[in-house]
């Protein structure tokens, strides 16, 4: 399976990225730099964490101004999967390809550490590796956290069972109903706060990142094997 | 301000213009005698940053020679940008501290941030990446508003720095005292790696080749930052002030990258940042360290303002700078390689071999200096030292036990002591994970990141009690390099080399040169017993507020190599059952603890004695145990004691606590500061072969499952309460500091 590493200016997780694509998932992740963004040949894209552009303006604001948007959005409408954690979850609001929008953290301080997380629905393409209700740790370093979505979208969001995963600590930073991952409606596009790519490994995070990358391989197992 | 503003040659020396600028009639004197004619504006400049203190080290040199600089490890001692030492496996560990006080008491913010940058830079120019990042504070004890707001700021910006640019924040330590009330110490720790064949060096050589400058524009910030007396010099009619330079971590991340890329090409002949005294001391020192000059031409350096002169373009410290020399011919793919991040690389000068720094501006030359007049022959002063009377008072002093009518009250009163509580206020702030690689974050004995790509690992810490330092330098050196070793033995690490921030008050002070000229002694004697030689290292001078000096804080960073992860111990305790031992003997050692200081206010007496061969040799018994597995966890006893380190072995562990039994006096043996002692958990099984390692260890106690800590005397129980009680008191302490109204 081909991963797309969506790289802006200043995303300074890609490497951890790369590292649990190629060498903990065992596929194939290339980085592929913002401006030469054709992403039609990969089987997945992942946005990833870092302050792109720096954090300016507003976390995830500016990349909306490049090339790679236009791409970013036909790949989104191709149905093939696209997985924005950290900053690339801000970039994902931001283009409106998620619902919702980050704020400051409600202690207004960037804060890092373990948040403990619920798996709220273990039916999509980037969470069937885990158990519904299933509690993870899954380190967090963030400054605008703080998830919001108004009382409608929420409503919606529950309805169609796009949450994916709630805090079930004090790490929430004031987000909405304790979001910490949403999926667009159709269920191709997931962003997650948390960063699943730095628990991969018992020595370091632990591993409870590593089933949504498989949740993910699996999909794909399963897709190709119906077309052959 | 425009050249013809400037005044000439003759005003400067008539009306002694160069006082201005910080220097004295003397060295106006010998930069005149070694151009043989009068500098104008734009060379008095220069000679003045050049020769300023924080680049020449004109007052610290003489003591700075007698440091311990090489060793088997040793690539690169002091002198670069960072120094280097071999790990093994072709690769090396690249670092270096740095001060970044006087910015960070004016704009904590903005001071500390760029204080991370700076460094950053000095560890990505010798060719190697950045893996981590430590910081040291100092700061007043948070009573008052300033100094609450120099410690929010300062962490926020050093977060801001570190987390922009994604380099993770591994390790470091906050201490407090009224000493550095608004007069913070922000030091910054840079650790990088590299493969042998990419170090590079800050050369300008080679006739002819060409001189380009990579990354942000020069603009009118940080002038003369490095002499630190801009105000008088940049203050115009039309009221403009001098600005202080501000740091913009995304920039210096495209810069990094573009300059790592650069370093893997045979276009590069040399690289340094740009730090203080900007474009001036990078060409002086990039020339004569190559034994060539350099000439540029300042109308090519990309500029943010208008109108700027030479004399503001070479002294500006604009941050997010690198001044690089390539291969003739090859300047256009150095361009292109820096324009795919982004970034502007342009060629301005080139190498020469007359080994002068000519400047031209506006077709016309400005400044036409011999480079090693600059860089080289800064005079060299031996200040005056002299024993304060101070220290013969405290050295007669009679110590004895300080009274405690509550045991249990006073080890709660010594955890919330913010030195002495939990910093996790200011390492949240920081991303301690980014790149994947943090085998131990902030909160224990060391911060330790797993060597890519292989199965070992670098440990850092930084460390000073300068409270011991000011009591007696000597052995307070001493004890800041033993309290590191054992920091980086206790994460399971062997010590491989230290960098040092040395922050002082006025050299010109015969009392303050001899606590730095005797502290500077404790930390040779410690280093070459400890075999961790000085491969890098920083000068912060007149650390003063109202003429009073900060306690003499020669901070030390030390790197310690994790031979195999499997060894990496922390702090808290492990599993119920294992034994508890004390390793090392408990005297009456009171003198500058944190005890006294909060019983009294104030400190007194002699500094804890340290015998450094008992030292060297427990810390090899002690490593040893540990890479042989046969320790759960491990801590070193530093302020509070005892009963300190008890509590946070406990704190870590989840439901877990601790039976011990102490004998002899009660106060000593629980709140005593005595050096070179440890405490550690080891499994009943390991018990005897740990005991036969190490001669010194005490068994003490056992790990319990029950979630209290129970200190018992010889007759008595001494302290009994539950974790939780001690580790809110712990945990909250800084919250509450901060939170409280002055």
């Amino acid at each position: 399976m081909k991963f797309a590493i969506l790289v802006f200016p200043g995303s300074s997780c890609d490497v951890d990225m790369h590292h649990a694509i190629n060498e903990v998932l065992g596929e194939k992740a290339d980085y592929v730099w913002h401006t030469e963004a054709n992403l039609e040949d990969f089987d997945a894209v992942i946005i990833p964490s870092g302050s792109s552009y720096g954090d300016y303006l507003r976390p995830g604001a500016l990349a909306k101004g490049s090339p790679a948007v236009e791409s970013l959005i036909s790949f989104v409408e191709s149905k093939k999967p696209v997985l924005g954690v950290g900053n690339g979850f801000q970039i994902l609001t931001e283009l409106h390809l998620l619902p919702g929008a980050f704020l400051q953290n409600k202690e207004l301080l960037f804060k890092s550490g373990n948040a403990k997380l619920k798996v709220e629905n273990a039916d999509s393409i980037f969470t069937s590796e885990y158990d519904e209700g299933q509690e993870i740790t899954i380190p967090f370093a963030q400054a605008y956290g703080n998830y919001y979505v108004d009382k409608t979208t929420l409503a919606e969001l529950n309805e169609n069972g796009q949450i994916t995963f709630t805090y079930k600590d004090e790490n929430d930073n004031g987000s909405t109903e304790k979001i910490a991952g949403v999926l667009n409606e159709y269920g191709n596009v997931l962003g997650i706060l948390p960063l699943p790519e730095r628990a991969i490994e018992e020595l370091i995070g632990g591993t409870d990142g590593l089933p949504l990358f498989k949740s993910i391989l699996k999909r794909w197992n399963e897709n190709n094997v119906n077309q052959s | 301000m425009s050249t013809n503003h400037e005044p000439s040659a003759e005003q400067i020396q008539d009306e002694k213009l160069y006082r201005q600028m910080g220097m004295t009639d003397e060295e106006f004197e010998l930069a005149v005698k070694s151009m043989g004619r009068l500098p104008n504006y734009t060379e008095t400049g220069l000679f003045s940053a050049l020769w300023s203190e924080h680049c020449s080290y004109k007052s610290s040199k003489p003591i700075l020679k007698k440091f311990p600089t090489s060793g088997e490890r040793v690539l690169q001692g002091p002198g670069e940008g960072a120094g280097i030492v071999d790990i093994g496996d072709n690769q090396a560990a690249v670092f270096k501290m740095e001060s970044h006080n006087s910015p960070s008491a004016i704009e904590p913010f903005i001071g500390a941030a760029t204080g991370a940058g700076g460094v950053l830079r000095d560890v990505f120019s010798m060719g190697a990446r950045p893996v981590a990042l430590v910081n040291s504070l100092r700061l007043g004890d948070l009573t008052e508003e300033r100094d609450r707001f120099l410690f929010k700021e300062a962490v926020a910006g050093i977060a801001s720095y570190g987390n922009g640019i994604g380099i993770p924040t591994i390790a470091g330590e906050v201490q407090f005292d009224n000493c550095y009330s608004k007069r913070p110490l922000v030091n910054a720790m840079a650790v990088g790696l590299l493969n042998h064949e990419d170090i590079q060096k800050g050369v300008a050589a080679g006739v002819g080749n060409t001189v380009m400058y990579a990354g942000a524009k020069t603009g009118r910030d940080g002038i003369h930052g490095a002499t630190m007396s801009s105000s008088e010099l940049t203050v115009e009619e039309d009221g403009e002030l001098p600005v202080m330079q501000a740091g913009d971590p995304f920039l210096e991340k495209l810069v990094m990258d573009a300059c790592l890329e650069l370093v893997k090409s045979d276009a590069l002949i040399g690289i340094q940042d740009m730090g203080a005294a900007g474009l001036s001391s990078a060409s002086a020192e990039m020339a004569s360290s190559a034994g060539y000059g350099v000439e540029m031409n300042l109308d090519l350096v990309p500029q943010r303002e208008e109108g700027m002169t030479a004399y503001e373009m070479m002294l500006s410290e604009s941050q997010e700078r690198m001044l690089i020399v390539v291969k003739k011919g090859r300047e256009q793919e150095v361009t292109d390689l820096f324009a795919k991040y982004g970034v502007e690389a342009v060629s301005i000068g080139k190498v020469t071999d007359d080994k002068m720094l000519r400047l031209l501006h506006k077709g016309e030359v400005v400044a036409e200096v011999s480079a090693d007049a600059l860089a080289e022959d800064a005079p060299v002063y031996y200040k005056e030292s002299a024993e304060p009377d101070y220290f013969k008072e405290f050295q007669a002093m009679e110590m004895s036990e300080p009274v405690v009518e509550d045991l249990s009250e006073t080890l709660k009163a010594l955890l919330q002591r913010p030195t002495i509580a939990s910093k996790e206020w200011v390492y949240n702030q920081f991303d301690t994970h980014v790149r994947r690689n943090t085998v131990v974050a902030p909160g224990s004995s060391a911060g330790v990141i797993r060597v890519e790509g292989t199965n070992k690992g670098l440990a850092m810490t930084s460390d000073c009690n300068s409270r011991y330092v000011y009591l007696d330098p000597e052995t307070g050196g001493k004890i800041a390099v033993a309290e590191a070793a054992r920091n980086i033995i206790c994460s399971g690490a062997e010590p491989i080399a230290i960098t040092d921030c040395l922050n002082f008050g006025n050299p010109d002070k015969p009392e303050v040169f001899w606590q730095f000229e005797k502290s500077a002694a404790g930390i040779s004697e410690a280093c070459i017993k400890l075999n961790a030689p000085v491969i890098s290292g920083n000068v912060s001078m007149s650390n003063e507020v109202n003429g009073v000096a900060i306690y003499p804080t020669p901070t030390i960073g030390m790197v310690g190599l994790v031979h195999d992860l499997s060894h990496v111990t922390t702090t808290e305790f492990k599993n119920a059952d294992d034994v508890i031992y004390l390793i090392g003997e408990t005297k009456l050692d009171f003198g500058g603890s944190e005890l006294q200081q909060m019983q009294e206010g104030k400190i007194s007496g002699q500094a804890p004695s340290i015998d450094l061969d008992v030292e060297a040799s427990r810390q090899k018994e002690l490593l040893t145990a540990i890479q042989n597995n046969l320790v759960e966890s491990a801590t070193d006893l530093s302020e509070g004691g005892f009963a300190v380190a008890l509590c946070e072995k406990a704190f870590g562990a989840n439901g877990l606590g601790a039976n011990v039994t102490i004998s002899g006096s009660a106060v000593t043996a629980l709140f005593s500061e005595s050096q070179s002692r440890y405490l550690v958990s080891v499994k009943k099984e390991n018990a005897e072969a740990f005991e036969a390692a190490v001669k010194d260890a005490m068994k003490v106690g056992v790990v319990t499952d029950t979630d209290r800590i129970v200190v018992n005397g010889e007759d008595t129980v001494l302290i009994d309460g539950t974790v939780e009680e001690f580790r809110s008191a712990w945990r909250g302490a800084i919250q509450c500091l901060l939170n409280s109204e002055a």
